[in-house]
């Protein structure tokens, strides 16, 4: 076992630990931190695709984990009012369950991606970072003004979905379906950065003529990898909602866009577990910070900046040391 | 959906344990940052006034304040950690009504009490009434109901009117329109947290109205009226109080004078509570209070008269002895009607100078005991 | 008629004051290559620093001046500290760091001013409302904007165009290492061009600020439409900016003006009411996905770039 390798398996057994001892402390609402700690690491495995191993630097992934979180929103409140969702082209009922949640909020999300992606991945550089930027303000600016849903107000659905032999109103076994995910993602961008798909991606950063001339085509590899990546986000966005049982435009917004980022990037970019251990270090900084100082925010600024100049290889790069690449 | 909401509240309650029997836990959550925070500044300062002022009668409440940003989903969070982590049994202080949206309803379905110092939507109201809700403000018709009714007896023909695209601004014209008689020309909704209103203001000046009604509460009113007055165009304004509240004039300046607003209370009416009311704020905070440090202010009285009868752990008798209000309001009456929301009078104010302060003086009475248009499809 | 001269007059100034804030951005990423979120900041600085000294010395004017002072210093001092050790590093870099520098200029900013937003009041020679000819009454600070916009936009065009610091400005766009092997003094060159940017910004955060309110967070939302500004006009071109100003200022302005009621026209009034406000919140971003199929590199930019 390498170090790093240790390492993510200690940091997946701190989340899961946190959990438990929260629960066997009786404190319900440490239980929901992890649980939003999973979610946002399960939003920066997302990211993490593209950023990562793809080198495209997307400020716009709120796009995709808002439109997975309205998605949950919009079906949970037509299955409550007993209204579908559409009849053309055809019948489209709401639900409260999550294994029909799911699928449509990852099409909804993956399609919007893939969207989003074929205009953005005709530029690069700066101006994809803009372009991914400026799609994302138009979705939520969207959502603000599109008044059926609940528009800048947001969109309650009181009722946390379900899932067959859980009760998810319990905070530990929602806890386990986010988790449970997690492993999941993280599974599947194991095997996925090491199939061909993934070593085609990583060649394209890396020396993107050389990827020309064997026959592939960078930008069809970067839309997929871009649609997957939305992908995953939407389902965090989902899972998101079910934690608040609320979706609101903030979702969409530019700075959840940047906290996916932040994820990333202060666990580590383009290590499978950066995420995590971000996701884990920003959950537990604003809890103990927002504690110590209403202005904890100012103090995250400096550790990222700190971060990016001392430390680019972010806190798995700074514990399991430089990659070899 | 009953049956789904009570499977909810089951659940909570196994994670959750109950409340302490000694003394009431009081989460608040209100705006103390941005271009709302002079609202829930003004709430909270009116709350922890009465709380003062009681002394010892205080002793068993414990206030837990957090900042929402006016932002629903910091809201939710915020309610959620109150609810699971802080244990309270009693929640209050939300200014603006889509956080109320967000917030109220999943708090009384997990069997706390919500107390409405300001927002009182039309869902919470009518059919979406609850018995552990109560809204001790007025509800979010009433204000604009007395300004429409103001407005049709002052013999104003045509009337521009104007309200922000969110709950509370929906609640705001349909109360206009319910009492106004004349003809609107043009019904206009902006989006919330606007600053820039110079587009509205050419269609106002292009509209032919002989009046405008708005309802801009906190920095997007004083953002309007400065706009408006530099503007050239001279039509009288009308509005709620919220339009035109002590928060707000400071910044407006002269350009308020002589604006007429309803309101449920005024600085200048005349009862003890209120007298002990204005003279306190003024000491304690050395500026006048806002309407919404008066709601602020009667809902902890509220609240304290109920703990002196009931034991919160005691639903039922919590809530009689909310119902009850047995406690001196500022506004002088005070009673709450079957949806328990306050049945009340409704007066017509003018802003004026009070030395250098402008300030809001009673010039007369819109509408007396009035309750809702919503009470009669509450089913308690 | 009367209307529709007010609103384009109404996008006009907002089109110049996008463009004072565009114009700084696209200046450093085209003499830099660095992409800067904290921009904004600066704007909320600028407006800050000009409520502040306004409040205290009771002049408009003096505020003004502080807030190109301001902003100006503060955008010297960031690049000093932090963004100079940015150039050199990929995108992505520059985007946290600066993303990090806006959390600690706003919560600074709320820390040093309190969460209560300012507001500024207009100096008496330049408020209330001026008849054009025509007979449409207008305010008096919204037309000297668009002035004061259009002179800067020409400013900065003979800047660029016949000064030392515009040659180096050029060149340095056209090829970095050149300029520096040139023995022009590069690191000074760039720590101009960065105060340049954000004294503009401060400008514009001070400007607008006086006719709306001083907040912290204030730059966020003109930050992207900056963006949106830049990626239509061309990055790195000053001209591009201007254009690009104008044209998302007329677009937006004149879209929520007009589209609900030219759709009321076709449709039921209410849904159109409701539909074409929500398309005209968006139409600018359909331009600039417009723009961006046509000429991904924008209006006015060079291929090599995009």
């Amino acid at each position: 076992m390498t170090r790093e390798a240790a390492l993510n398996a200690a940091l997946f057994v701190a989340l899961i630990g946190t959990a438990l001892v929260a629960q066997a402390l009786g404190e319900g609402f440490i239980i929901t931190l992890a649980t939003k700690a999973a979610i946002f690491a399960l939003a920066g495995v997302g990211l993490n695709l593209v950023l990562g191993y793809g080198g495209l630097v997307s400020f716009g992934h709120a796009a995709f984990f808002g439109l997975g979180g309205y998605a949950t929103g919009i079906l949970a409140s037509h299955a409550m009012s007993g209204v579908p969702v559409a009849t053309l082209p055809f019948t489209l009922n709401g639900s409260t369950e999550m294994l029909a949640i799911w699928p449509l909020a990852i099409a909804a999300s993956g399609l919007a991606a893939l969207a989003i992606g074929a205009l953005s991945l005709r530029t690069s550089g700066v101006y994809f970072i803009m372009v991914t930027l400026a799609f994302a303000q138009m979705i939520y600016y969207l959502a603000i003004s599109w008044p059926a849903y609940g528009g800048e107000d947001g969109l309650s659905f009181y009722v946390r979905n379900t899932f067959p032999g859980l009760n998810t109103f319990d905070p530990i076994q929602f806890f386990a379906i986010c988790a449970g995910l997690l492993a999941a993602a993280l599974g599947l961008v194991a095997v996925l950065t090491r199939s061909r798909f993934g070593l085609a991606l990583r060649a394209a950063r890396q020396n993107e003529s050389r990827v020309v001339a064997v026959g592939i085509r960078p930008y069809s590899i970067r839309l997929l990898a871009f649609m997957l990546s939305g992908m995953i986000v939407g389902l965090a966005g989902s899972l998101y909602a079910d934690l608040n049982r609320f979706v609101s435009p903030a979702m969409l917004s530019w700075h959840m866009s940047g906290e996916i980022m932040v994820f990333v990037i202060l666990g580590g970019v383009g290590r499978l577990f950066g995420p995590v251990a971000g996701a884990l270090a920003y959950i537990a900084l604003e809890h103990l910070l927002g504690g110590v100082s209403d202005y904890w925010q100012a103090l995250l600024g400096l550790l990222l900046l700190a971060i990016v100049i001392y430390a680019p290889g972010g806190l798995i790069g700074l514990i399991a040391g430089r990659r070899h690449v | 959906m009953k049956a789904i909401l009570m499977g909810a509240v089951a659940a909570l309650a196994m994670g959750l344990g109950t409340a302490s029997a000694e003394g009431v836990k009081v989460g608040m959550i209100t705006t103390l940052s941005g271009g709302g925070a002079g609202l829930g500044v003004d709430t909270r300062d009116g709350f922890q006034l009465a709380l003062k002022q009681a002394g010892d009668a205080a002793k068993a409440v414990e206030l837990i304040i957090e900042d929402d940003q006016q932002k629903p989903d910091v809201a939710v969070q915020i309610a959620d950690k109150m609810i699971q982590s802080d244990k309270v049994d009693v929640l209050t202080g939300i200014v603006w009504s889509n956080l109320a949206m967000a917030v109220v309803p999943a708090a009384v379905a997990q069997g706390k009490f919500y107390l409405s110092t300001n927002a009182a939507p039309s869902a919470l109201a009518g059919k979406g009434c609850n018995p552990r809700y109560f809204s001790v403000s007025y509800q979010n018709d009433n204000l604009h109901e007395a300004a429409g009714a103001y407005a049709a007896s002052a013999g104003i023909g045509k009337v521009f009117i104007m309200a922000p695209n969110y709950p509370a601004g929906q609640d705001s014209l349909t109360g206009f329109k319910r009492f106004y008689d004349g003809e609107v020309v043009s019904e206009v909704y902006t989006q919330v947290g606007q600053t820039d209103y110079a587009a509205e203001i050419a269609q106002i000046r292009a509209s032919g109205a002989d009046a405008v009604f708005f309802f801009l509460p906190g920095g997007m009113g004083i953002a309007f009226l400065k706009q408006y007055a530099e503007s050239g165009v001279g039509l009288p304004l009308i509005g709620p109080a919220f339009s035109f509240s002590q928060d707000i004039l400071p910044a407006v300046g002269d350009a308020a004078l002589g604006v007429k607003n309803t309101a449920n209370w005024s600085h200048d009416l005349d009862n003890p509570a209120n007298a002990a009311f204005v003279e306190g704020f003024k000491a304690e905070y050395g500026r006048l209070p806002s309407i919404y440090a008066s709601y602020g202010y009667d809902t902890a009285n509220l609240l304290l008269s109920a703990i002196a009868k009931a034991d919160v752990a005691d639903a039922e008798a919590f809530r009689a002895a909310l119902q009850a209000a047995d406690f001196a309001s500022v506004r002088g009456k005070f009673r709450f009607g079957t949806n328990q929301h306050p049945v009340q009078d409704i007066y017509v104010r003018e802003v004026m100078k009070e030395g250098d302060a402008l300030t809001n003086r009673i010039v007369g009475t819109a509408m007396t005991d009035r309750a809702d248009a919503y009470a009669d499809q509450c089913g308690m | 008629m009367m209307l529709l001269i007010e609103q384009a007059l109404n996008g006009l100034q907002y089109g110049m004051m996008l463009f004072l804030m565009a114009a700084g951005l696209t200046l450093v990423f085209g003499v830099m290559g660095l992409i800067n979120l904290a921009h904004g900041a600066l704007y909320m600085v600028g407006a800050f620093a000009c409520a502040a000294v306004a409040g205290a010395t009771g002049s408009f004017w003096l505020g003004l001046a502080a807030s190109l002072a301001a902003a100006a210093a503060a955008g010297a001092v960031v690049e000093l500290l932090v963004i100079r050790r940015l150039y050199a590093r990929d995108h992505l870099d520059q985007v946290l760091a600066t993303f990090a520098l806006i959390l600690v200029f706003s919560e600074g900013t709320r820390w040093l001013f309190g969460s209560f937003p300012l507001y500024l009041t207009l100096p008496p020679l330049l408020s209330g409302a001026v008849t054009l000819p025509g007979g449409l009454q207008y305010p008096l600070f919204r037309l000297a904007l668009i002035g004061l916009g259009a002179a800067i936009a020409f400013g900065l065009y003979l800047l660029i165009t016949r000064t030392r610091l515009g040659t180096r400005i050029r060149a340095g766009e056209a090829d970095r290492e050149m300029v520096a092997a040139l023995g022009v003094d590069i690191a000074r060159l760039y720590t101009a061009v960065f105060a340049l940017g954000a004294a503009l910004a401060g400008l514009a955060g001070a400007l607008v600020g006086t006719i709306q309110s001083v907040q912290v967070g204030m730059g966020e939302p003109v930050l992207i439409l900056a963006f949106v500004v830049i990626v239509i006009g061309g990055i790195g071109s000053v001209k591009g900016a201007l254009v690009g100003a104008l044209l998302v200022g007329m677009t937006d302005t004149l879209g929520k003006a007009f589209l609900p009621g030219v759709l009321a026209r076709l449709i039921d009034p209410s849904a159109a009411n409701t539909i074409g406000s929500a398309i005209a919140s968006v139409l600018i971003y359909v331009l600039m996905a417009g723009v961006l199929i046509v000429r991904p590199q924008g209006l006015y930019g060079e291929r090599g770039m995009a």
